[in-house]
């Protein structure tokens, strides 16, 4: 972690927060990122590492342009500010470190693609650290032209974790749901939220979407049967299976953390409780027996515990409870409706929807104890969150503008990006994990 | 099933709901049918001879509608209460359901769009639930009606005032 290391006296294990402490004394004010394409960011105050991608040798002749997505995904990171370059380097290329480091940029990317003969593209890059004047490595990777966007994810992912220490989330996908006249589609998209592959399409409504550990299915419940039905289903070849079709409804699925069993959410014995059930959906084992509304539940990154949702109290709040059985104990007490708990993969903070003077917030609790929660966003209208497999950003949905949008926001609030601006209404985001 | 049969069964169920600790509330008090008085059409009525220029009107639209059995329960805020206003509506249901036997209903339980869907969800299921169970107290048996919801993923009107989400605010009662 050279370019790192740079920045920080520490001999410690660089991190993303040793930077940025590090960039606010030494930078000052930073000016807000400027939009790229459909990608929206805003972010005050906020700041963040200058880089610049140049434009990749020969770019322009495939589909996508790589630069503007590595650039893009970077910004979204909430660590970074992309530097407006016209300029040209490839992997190969010598570039001049006084010139870029008179322009306040400290790191520098630039690369080509290179169409094969056998129709895939060789796409190559290089990263340099420019306070140093040093490379600080680079890759080269034949993809197929269906995957050039995925191969600029890729990209960015690289100098993320090269520049910060951590993995990047840009490969990474998402599920959704629109919603368009009365026909619902469940869709999954690059983590940027293009590049949008509908799963499933259907005339009645679909929520919940919910993704297996390995990423290869999701599990959710569609309305098609004329009551809440939750499904399983392959996202590469499109196999479906009934997880939990019992009597009443049957809602809210979430996989272990091991993708051996499920949680979800019944009323076949009256009241919607929680269950345990195989991955098939066999063996449901009733958790909760209680005479109120328990739902919303999720599994702790060890898998011992299940967050979930009851009216136990009155209205809606958050309590947790072994899975193997046990006391409940309440989690959430400021507010008189809190729901859709999510926990971040290194289960430090809990991310939920509390209602607060009529509006739906989004907040962010540390869950060792003491921590006040805190509202991330000035938004009214707030939706199921869910953290990125890093942890580090949080995707949302809302409502912007006078539409229904998803937006991803770093833990502290302070950089947000709006994806998938769509006339559709969209909901129901869900971050899948690391899988491509 | 005679008539004095079915109301034994609801006086007898309506007793026992407004014993117990559950939320339904089909209380004693007889249902509001009907309450107006006629309008002065013969001159008899109090208020003495009729205007030159009466109309009465005569509505066919509106007795045809009462003579079907309704098929919406609404709800108010937070509430899984059903209100005097639709127990003729929950009475009406049971005794075609307990006069005939193999009739099944789905009971759609639905709420209006403010928060989250799967609470939202669980919401309408406890509407729906509250009047499967007074179906049940009214004599109609357990696999004659199932409880489901749909939360708010199916308003009945779009809007987002209190007049769109009351008429949200709901159960449907369906044949299957």
């Amino acid at each position: 972690m050279a370019f790192s290391s740079h920045f920080c006296a520490n001999p410690m294990r660089p991190s993303i927060h040793a930077l940025l402490v590090f960039l606010s004394l030494s930078l000052g004010l930073v000016s807000a990122s400027e939009a790229q394409f459909r990608v929206e960011i805003s972010g005050v105050g906020a700041t963040q590492v200058p880089i610049a991608i140049a434009r990749f040798r020969d770019e322009d002749r495939t589909t996508q342009v790589l630069s503007a997505i590595v650039r893009s995904d970077l910004e979204r990171a909430g660590v970074f500010r992309g530097i407006d370059t016209t300029v040209l380097i490839d992997e190969t290329g010598q570039p001049q470190m006084s010139d870029w480091r008179s322009r306040g940029v400290d790191a520098l990317v630039g690369g080509s693609v290179t169409r094969l003969a056998d129709g895939r593209f060789d796409v190559r890059f290089k990263l340099w650290d420019v306070v140093k004047g040093k490379e600080m490595g680079g890759q080269s990777n034949a993809v197929a032209p269906t995957d050039l966007r995925l191969a600029a994810h890729h990209i960015a992912d690289f100098v993320y974790e090269k520049l910060t220490g951590e993995k990047g989330v840009f490969s990474t996908r998402i599920a959704y749901v629109t919603r368009s006249g009365s026909r619902y589609a469940l869709r999954v998209a690059d983590a940027d939220g293009e590049a949008g592959q509908v799963a499933l399409n259907s005339p009645e409504p679909i929520i919940s979407p919910a993704w297996s550990p390995n990423g290869q299915e999701l599990a959710y419940v569609s309305f098609e049967a004329q009551k809440a039905v939750v499904y399983a289903q392959e996202v590469a070849s499109g196999k479906r299976r009934v997880i939990a079709n019992f009597r009443g409804s049957n809602s809210a699925p979430a996989w272990s953390p091991d993708g051996q069993s499920l949680v979800a959410t019944l009323s076949r014995e009256g009241g919607s409780q929680i269950f345990v059930m195989g991955r098939n959906g066999e063996n449901p084992k009733r958790v909760t027996s209680s005479p109120s509304i328990d739902t919303e539940a999720t599994f702790t990154p060890d898998g011992r515990t299940l967050y979930f949702v009851s009216d136990r109290s009155g209205g809606p709040q958050i309590y947790r409870v072994p899975v193997a059985g046990g006391a409940v104990e309440r989690v959430t007490f400021t507010g008189d409706y809190n729901i859709s708990p999510a926990l971040s993969p290194d289960g430090r903070y809990m991310a939920y929807i509390s209602r607060q003077s009529g509006a739906f917030k989004l907040y962010v609790a540390e869950l060792s104890k003491g921590a006040t929660p805190q509202a991330i966003t000035d938004t009214r209208d707030d939706e199921s969150p869910s953290f990125a497999p890093n942890g580090r950003l949080i995707i949302y949905a809302t409502r912007s503008g006078g539409r229904d949008v998803l937006m991803t926001t770093t833990l502290d609030g302070k950089i947000k990006a709006k994806l998938v601006s769509t006339t559709a209404d969209v909901r129901e985001p869900m971050w899948g994990p690391y899988d491509r | 099933m005679n008539t004095i049969q079915f109301t034994t069964i609801a006086l007898v169920a309506s007793a026992f709901l407004a014993g117990c600790a559950s939320s339904v509330k089909l209380d004693d008090k007889p249902a509001p049918v009907e309450s107006r008085t006629p309008t002065t059409s013969g001159g008899k009525a109090a208020g003495g001879s009729t205007s030159p220029t009466q109309v009465a009107s005569v509505d066919l639209t509106k007795s045809a509608a009462s003579a079907e059995i309704g098929r919406v329960v609404y709800f108010d805020y937070d509430s899984f209460v059903i209100k005097d206003d639709f127990r003729p509506v929950v009475e009406a249901q049971a005794k075609v359901l307990s006069t005939d036997r193999t009739k099944k209903l789905s009971v759609e339980g639905h709420t209006d769009e403010r928060g989250g869907s799967e609470y939202n969800l669980a919401l309408g299921q406890k509407r729906a639930e509250s009047v499967t169970k007074a179906l049940k107290l009214l004599g109609v048996n357990d696999t004659q009606v199932e409880a489901v919801s749909f939360g708010k993923e199916r308003p009945a009107v779009q809007g987002s005032d209190e007049a769109a989400w009351a008429k949200n605010r709901r159960a449907e009662l369906n044949n299957r």
